[in-house]
């Protein structure tokens, strides 16, 4: 057993997160309602120490490639950036729901719990290397966060929400199950590194064997892919879980999940089907193009139904639905013509889009919560009205954001767009990063409605916006940090080139 | 030689912008003292550009440079030639008399206004001292957001319409921008340098379409026929500083744009497209003046002016000789005093009597002597009389276009006759004649404060107007080599 110990080392931070996870649900059930604070303080430290064993694993194996569990398990540059950023974005989940929570009977052993084991969830989908752990990791997030959005059980919008998420939810599963099988079939092995060339055996088979079967593999997989990242037409689920759930549900739904639902599309489509991309011999197009089709619908209709909201959390919601459409431009540009030489340029700068979209959604899920007060929730756009009256520094937070959001420079919302439409012009596809500016500039109008609302109308009430400590400083790093990485966006930049060429 | 009066220049004036931000409302005192030094300085840190200049020269001046996205490899570079020295010096000049002129005026809010325009200040200054496309598109978007906020808090009744409609009008036209920055990267092999874009060689057809992306950005900003319509309801509804903002460094963005990158990238589109521009441009002038002949608001009528004042200095770029160039910046200077003193000056009127209907006024001059004679001369200078500033650009222009071609020339020589007609009648109805109403006879003359600041705009206008040499000699140079790269084929 103890020689077995150092072959578990990669899995540390997973194996700490699951024990906290029972710990902390165990710990719970003996504190009462005024020491709940301890279960929160034990998430947060739980956090804080994952954060730490990934360091110390990372730096054990030199930061290399690593694996575990007969290599069903990956620890590269990417997982390891990845988790580090999803630690954050929890971090910040967990800090900004507290006061929310509280006001509404929520703030309970049940949702730290859920909580930690969807982070586990993530943590190992962003680990996997093989099929069956990605499909594992997936299920578990997902379940946690089924769970999490009829978090308020007497909800109705929240029961229906959960519901519906559940029911599709289970469907996209089973989609990307039943691609996995074919896959499966067809190559012989789970295995996520050995896939490609067994693939590309396939394709060079004379005759070609076995095409039937990798196309419906392939199909059936980036339709389950594309719900889990929630892009046209398989968005139906978003705005109404983002409206459905209560709005700390919302902030984590939009974060963590997302990055997980990046690092399952770069470990299926670029890690294992990467063959498969472009033009082949026996498929005219690849996934490449069908990405090009989910991101321009999705930019489209994101940005479009956007405009017709009057809930800013359906709004956002669009305009996540818009945002993943430009991230996948980004892992659309990678292979040209067969040519993967600029290809980790491509696809960092959809890494990069997806933690900057992650960092400006926190801010704004977070603006929404810090407004919302017991008995109170500030979900029409009208509840933004006059904010510059009432709190300017705030108003000037949730400015930067939507200027972020909408990619004006100076905000790092910019450069993400920047760093995708280069992306997209290097591979030679002018048409689509014409459409993704148009669609950009649609969308600038929902934002910059924001802005119109806090600066130019009158406030409809006159309450100071009041804000816990903790939560006040978070939320104003949260936007200055929109700031600041746009002024300097080099060492952001940096680590996601680096992390996606850690894999090459 | 290594300088940092460039960076001093974009710097000073945002980081007083945001100290007068931090210092907000309730300490207002300082917070307007600090908006003004902010300015003073700002605009002190720009002369030694322009003592420090050598004339001899088309290079760059003033060159900073260090790595900023090594990943892009985008740098901060900074630098100026003969023509991009100028805007800096005015636009600096107009922000002190702006933060002056809103002094007493604005009662809401007052330092975030204040902040909005320093910031918006140096965030110019970064766009004509940009030497780098990302740096340029970031310091050219980033205005948007002060001006947005100008026009939509401190705006007229329409405001919030104003204020969309210019972003999103702004917006589009640089998005495509962004998209032809891209595309050159590209091409130039993974560079972002303005300068390498000058020598790369272009296949016409990627030449047109560029330009056309160019067009789109720039056209809007100057603006030209027909994507004009967003300036009058701007103007409208911004503040009087706002107003003068505008029309003073805005619609010279778009102008300067195409003098940095369309001509220089792109000399063959532009030769290609020439015609295209010039009746655009010539449709400005003649039309738009007759458009402003119609305006029931001093304010819109102005704007319109403004429009058509901006076609002679598009006009003058594309007929490619140096009396035509060189005549276009003069004009371009020269509207910035000229256009900049005329908001001022019914800003003055509007704070007595909240009303830029000309109807409203007449006789003004029985009450207001001394503003009546400094307004005199802008209207004058806005005719383009001789020994004003007007005079100079427009009759380089007519020149420079006569040798081109003699229909042009003509053409574009009735805005002399109609920009007289639209200036003066408007003078006359608001100035002359007898006192209209009671309101007019309660009028009180200029105070000191605006004295100050229209007569230092007096000034400046004279001088370009009597001596314009000092101006025209720091450009020369580079127009020069603007004209000779624009004879040799890119393809």
């Amino acid at each position: 057993m103890i020689s077995d110990l150092p072959i578990m080392l990669v899995a540390y931070p997973e194996i700490f997160l699951l024990a906290a996870g029972c710990a902390v649900l165990v710990i719970d059930l003996f504190l009462s309602e005024d020491a709940r604070w301890v279960s929160y303080a034990l998430s947060l430290a739980s956090l804080v120490m994952c954060a730490v064993l990934t360091a110390g694993v990372t730096f054990k194996t030199g930061g290399q490639h690593a694996t575990t569990f007969n290599g069903m398990f990956v620890l590269d540059p990417m997982a390891t950036a990845l988790k580090m950023f999803t630690y954050l974005a929890v971090t910040a989940c967990l800090v900004y729901s507290r006061t929310y929570l509280a006001d509404r009977g929520l703030y309970r052993g049940e949702y730290f719990v859920l909580v930690l084991f969807a982070t586990l969830g993530m943590m190992v989908m962003i680990s996997a290397n093989h099929f069956l752990t990605l499909y594992l990791g997936l299920e578990l997030m997902s379940l946690c966060l089924y769970a999490l959005v009829a978090l308020n059980r007497d909800s109705a919008v929240s029961t229906e929400a959960a519901m519906k998420y559940f029911v599709l939810g289970a469907l996209a599963s089973g989609l990307l199950l039943y691609g996995m099988s074919m896959i499966y079939g067809a190559t012989g092995t789970l295995q996520i590194d050995e896939m490609a060339s067994r693939v590309v055996r396939l394709l060079q088979a004379d005759p070609p064997a076995k095409s039937a079967v990798l196309a419906f593999g392939l199909v059936f997989i980036v339709s389950g892919l594309a719900f889990k990242v929630g892009v046209v037409p398989f968005h139906m689920w978003i705005p109404d879980v983002y409206h459905g759930a209560p709005s700390s549900v919302t902030l984590f739904v939009s974060t963590g999940p997302k990055l997980a639902a990046f690092a399952m599309a770069i470990r299926l489509l670029v890690n294992a089907l990467q063959p498969l991309a472009g033009e082949t011999l026996q498929f005219p197009s690849g996934w490449q193009d069908m990405l090009v089709i989910l991101s321009v619908l999705s930019m489209a209709i994101g940005n479009l139904a956007a405009i017709a909201q009057s809930n800013i959390k359906r709004m956002l919601a669009y305009s996540t639905i818009s945002h993943m459409g430009f991230m996948l431009l980004g892992l659309l540009s990678g292979i040209v013509g067969g040519n993967a030489l600029s290809a980790a340029e491509a696809w960092s700068s959809a890494m990069f889009y997806a933690v900057v979209y992650v960092l400006m959604s926190l801010g704004a899920f977070g603006m929404v919560l810090l407004l919302s007060r017991a008995g109170f929730e500030a979900e029409r756009i009208d509840d933004f009205r006059g904010l510059n009256a009432r709190s300017p520094w705030f108003a000037f937070v949730m400015l930067l954001l939507m200027f972020s959001l909408a990619g004006i420079p100076p905000t790092v919302g910019f450069y993400a767009k920047l760093a995708v439409l280069q992306a997209v012009l290097g591979a030679g596809k002018v048409w689509l990063a014409v459409v993704a500016v148009l669609f950009a500039l649609v969308g600038a109008f929902y934002y910059i409605r924001i802005v119109k609302l806090m600066y130019f109308d009158e406030p409809a009430e006159t309450a100071p916006v009041r804000a816990r400590p903790d939560i006040g400083i978070l939320l104003s790093a949260n936007g200055l940090a929109v700031l600041a990485l746009g002024i300097l966006p080099q060492p952001l930049m940096q680590v996601c080139l680096q992390a996606i060429k850690g894999f090459q | 030689m290594n300088s940092y009066w460039l960076s001093f220049s974009i710097w000073v004036p945002i980081v007083a912008g945001l100290i007068v931000l931090v210092a907000g409302d309730r300490n207002l005192r300082e917070a307007k003292a600090i908006a003004l030094l902010g300015a003073i300085i700002g605009f002190a840190v720009t002369v030694p550009l322009v003592t420090g200049f050598q004339t001899g020269t088309s290079a760059m001046q003033f060159v900073e440079k260090a790595p900023w996205i090594p990943r892009f490899n985008v740098n901060y570079h900074l630098g100026v030639d003969g023509i991009s020295v100028l805007f800096i010096l005015l636009n600096s000049f107009i922000t002190v008399l702006v933060v002056i002129a809103g002094w007493e005026v604005i009662k809401e809010r007052v330092a975030q206004y204040m902040a909005a325009f320093l910031v918006m200040s140096g965030l110019l200054n970064g766009t004509f001292a940009a030497l780098d496309a990302v740096l340029f598109y970031v310091f050219f978007e980033a205005t948007l957001i002060p001006m947005y906020l100008v026009i939509g808090v401190w705006g007229g009744p329409n405001r919030v319409y104003a204020a969309v409609k210019f972003f999103l009008y702004t917006l589009l036209g640089s998005l495509l921008m962004l998209l032809a920055f891209l595309y050159l990267y590209n091409k130039s092999g993974g560079s972002f340098a303005v300068l390498d874009y000058h020598k790369l060689p272009l296949p016409l057809n990627a030449q047109i379409a560029l330009f056309v992306a160019f067009l789109m950005a720039f056209a809007v900003k100057v603006p030209m026929w027909p994507v004009h319509t967003w300036l009058p309801d701007a103007h409208v509804e911004a503040p009087t500083g706002g107003s003068a903002v505008l029309a003073a460094i805005l619609l010279k963005l778009g102008a300067y744009g195409f003098i940095r990158f369309s001509l220089p990238i792109l000399p063959d589109a532009s030769h290609y497209l020439a015609g295209l521009m010039i009746t655009l441009s010539l449709v400005a002038i003649a039309y738009i003046s007759l458009v402003a002949l119609a305006q029931t608001d001093m304010k819109k009528l102005i704007a319109y002016s403004s429009i058509s004042h901006m076609g002679f200095v598009t006009l003058g770029f594309f007929i490619f000789n140096a009396y035509g160039m060189e005549g276009g910046l003069v004009q371009m200077i020269s509207h910035g005093f000229v256009s900049a003193a005329l908001f001022l000056c019914v800003g003055v009127m509007y704070d007595r009597m909240h009303s830029r209907a000309i109807a409203d006024y007449g006789g003004v001059v029985n009450t207001m002597p001394k503003f009546a004679a400094l307004m005199m001369l802008f209207a004058m200078a806005n005719c383009g009389l001789p020994a004003t500033s007007g005079f100079v650009g427009e009759f380089m222009v007519i020149l420079g276009a006569m040798k081109f071609n003699f229909w042009i020339a003509l053409l574009a020589a009735t805005t002399l006759v109609f920009g007289a007609a639209y200036t003066l009648w408007m003078y006359k109805r608001v100035i002359f004649g007898e006192v209209g109403n009671p309101h007019v006879a309660g009028l009180k003359d200029a105070n000191p404060r605006e004295l100050l600041i229209l007569g230092l705009l007096a000034v400046a206008v004279l001088w370009m107007g009597v001596y314009p040499a000092p101006f025209t000699e720091i450009m020369h140079a580079s127009v020069d080599d603007l004209l000779r790269h624009l004879a040799v084929s890119k393809l």
